[in-house]
């Protein structure tokens, strides 16, 4: 009883600290932003003592996505938090296009009312405004959904602030203490939370399409096996543990089938596997290394990787197999190929010699743009709305994820304290 | 001073607070349909993922823990010659060129004294471990560290080792030897290392 009940304060306590620590654990640099930013002002919005600063973390937001130039609060010449109470002239003449305004109102019973409302300050009128409740729990992800209104109302793109990133990060790299996890965080990088964790490698996870589901590579039983975790419950099947690789996990637009890599039959390959009946279908047969798959947003085609033609290039097959089409032809490296989710691009990791960078491959013209400077940038995808790309890259021994919008001019930087933060991958 | 900030700070906020709730009723333009944004935030499974990282630890961090990895302590329990510099069972692990799994002529010697080993020893099983450099995207690395490990296994199945004294497993870049982004760390993590099973 009694060791069970000081069990019971030391796992709080450990998790207060993993929670503190996890808050300090990231910061946000914007690398580069683009000339063109909007300048906003998100006026500190009046509160009665809610424990999240609602209006900092939409400020930060819209600060990171770099369409916005945010105004310092110092130099703000009143705090107002309705639009009665706003004199428009004060800003007109700081030079504002917009400002963002409201208050969060202790509503009881641990649930806060919040209300905003975006301003064109020139116009001297509303935009947009909302009012919504949201429980002690939720209001960060309520400021990142006002976050998410905002941006699309001003750039006419799907915000991505609420939603969520899945990566793996390894703490204690090169010693025996070594442990890997897979977490999944708030698309800010707050709230990390662990999905799971072993001493052995963590690799490729894959969300599904609903976001409910992540499928990934464990080598915890010392061979590569392919698990998809549910992770509202935490329950996990393993699908695929045959001998050989067991890779790249990919799933299909409509949740059915996962695309991966085995090597039983010899050579890595492409399979499709029917995750509720586990059928398993051979889609390539080559005697070179086929793997990274990759769908397209109408499920028709599948992407990968292969060095058949002697240097990994991009290829393409139906994803009922059949005749493969090379799709890659400039450098002497291309790989791991996705989707935009409009499917008219492909984000891949473009190699010559010692340089690895971010690129994006236009499917009309074929033509590749560079994006990143690497030199050692890989696992790239898309941000749900297809205006950013994910990616990891690596300063030394330390591995951290980094945005950069579709035409690389801007880029966001997001800094882990510690540790390796490896493979990103943000949810649909 | 900071005292006088917060006191400030929280005046202000009630003169606001006062004079929004007045304002509140009269503000039509306050989207209604917000209450299902808001419901939708609310349905997030948060909460669940607490409990999943709940459930995992347990079960994984245990299967990973024992038997480590790369040139464990087991193979030099297996006689003197496995701890002698000078005879070639005590080099275990093999090195490859950039971007290849061609065996360089170098192993050759220690590859085919493992499988007279194994030949003699045909209750002894190893693992072939294959490893990859950082350079490249991580999967198309297993597949690089995967073809290694199967150039050593050839090279012993030719010796005449048996098929199931060997067990082959690629970690790709996920295992590295050296930390470093250099080629001096590159070298040492294109390998496959012949790691001896305890029974």
């Amino acid at each position: 009883m009694n060791v069970n009940f000081f069990k019971r304060i030391l796992l709080v306590m450990l998790l207060a600290l993993n929670v503190s620590m996890a808050h300090a654990a990231l910061t946000i640099e914007i690398t580069e932003g683009i000339e063109s930013a909007v300048p906003v002002a998100v006026v500190p919005f009046a509160s009665q003592s809610a424990p999240v600063n609602i209006s900092a973390v939409v400020n930060a937001d819209l600060e990171r996505s770099g369409y916005f130039k945010m105004m310092a609060e110092q130099g703000m010449p009143s705090r107002p938090s309705t639009a009665a109470a706003v004199n428009f002239k004060d800003w007109q003449a700081l030079g504002q296009n917009y400002m963002v305004i409201g208050l969060v109102v202790d509503a009881g019973g641990g649930q806060y009312s919040v209300q905003f409302q975006l301003l064109d300050v020139y116009k001297g009128g509303q935009l947009l405004g909302y009012k919504m409740t949201s429980s002690t729990a939720d209001l960060r992800r309520t400021a990142h959904h006002i976050s998410d209104l905002i941006f699309e109302k001003l750039t006419g793109k799907k915000g991505v602030f609420s939603g969520r990133i899945a990566y793996i990060t390894t703490n204690n790299q090169g010693s025996k203490q070594q442990s890997q996890q897979l977490q999944v965080a708030d698309a800010d990088g707050f709230n990390p939370q662990p999905v799971a964790s072993s001493v052995e490698p963590l690799m490729s996870p894959a969300w599904s399409p609903d976001g409910k589901k992540l499928a990934y590579v464990s080598f915890e039983r010392k061979t590569a096996a392919i698990y998809v975790q549910t992770l509202a419950t935490g329950e996990r099947v393993r699908v695929a543990e045959f001998p050989g690789i067991n890779g790249a996990p990919a799933w299909s637009p409509d949740g059915t089938r996962l695309a991966l890599t085995l090597s039983k039959d010899g050579s890595p390959d492409i399979f499709v596997l029917n995750v509720s009946t586990r059928s398993l279908t051979k889609l390539t047969k080559s005697f070179a290394i086929d793997t990274e798959p990759s769908w397209s947003p109408d499920g028709s085609s599948i992407v990968f990787t292969s060095d058949r033609g002697g240097k990994p290039q991009i290829y393409m097959v139906s994803s009922q197999g059949g005749q493969e089409k090379r799709l890659t032809f400039s450098g002497g490296y291309n790989a791991r190929a996705s989707f935009s989710p409009d499917g008219r691009s492909l984000v891949m990791v473009h190699g010559n010699g010692n340089d690895y960078r971010i690129a994006v491959m236009d499917m009309g013209t074929r033509a590749i743009n560079v994006l990143t400077s690497g030199p050692s940038d890989e696992s790239p995808s898309f941000a749900p709305n297809g205006a950013m790309i994910l990616y990891a890259s690596k300063k030394g021994r330390t591995g951290f994820l980094s945005a950069v919008s579709l035409d690389g001019k801007m880029q966001q930087k997001l800094v882990f304290n510690s540790g390796e933060v490896r493979e990103p991958s943000w949810a649909p | 001073m900071k005292l006088n900030k917060t006191l400030l700070a929280l005046a202000i906020g009630t003169l606001l607070l006062s004079a929004c709730s007045d304002s509140d009723e009269k503000d039509t333009s306050l989207t209604d349909g917000s209450q299902n944004d808001t419901s939708g935030i609310n349905d997030a499974s948060t909460s669940g993922l607490n409990k999943g990282a709940g459930l995992n630890g347990s079960e994984m961090n245990g299967s990973g823990m024992n038997g480590m990895s790369g040139n464990g302590d087991y193979a030099s329990t297996l006689g003197p010659e496995f701890n002698d510099p000078n005879n070639p069972l005590s080099k275990r692990t093999v090195y490859f060129m950039l971007d290849s799994s061609e065996v360089m002529p170098d192993f050759i010697p220690v590859i085919a004294a493992h499988a007279q080993y194994l030949i003699a020893n045909p209750s002894q099983h190893i693992t072939l471990e294959g490893n990859a450099d950082e350079r490249g995207s991580r999967e198309y690395n297993i597949a690089l560290g995967e073809q290694r490990a199967k150039s050593v296994a050839s090279m012993m199945k030719v010796k005449g080792v048996s098929e199931n004294q060997l067990q082959l497993v690629s970690y790709g870049e996920e295992k590295p030897a050296a930390l470093g982004n250099d080629e001096s760390a590159w070298e040492q993590n294109r390998r496959v290392e012949i790691v001896y099973q305890p029974k």
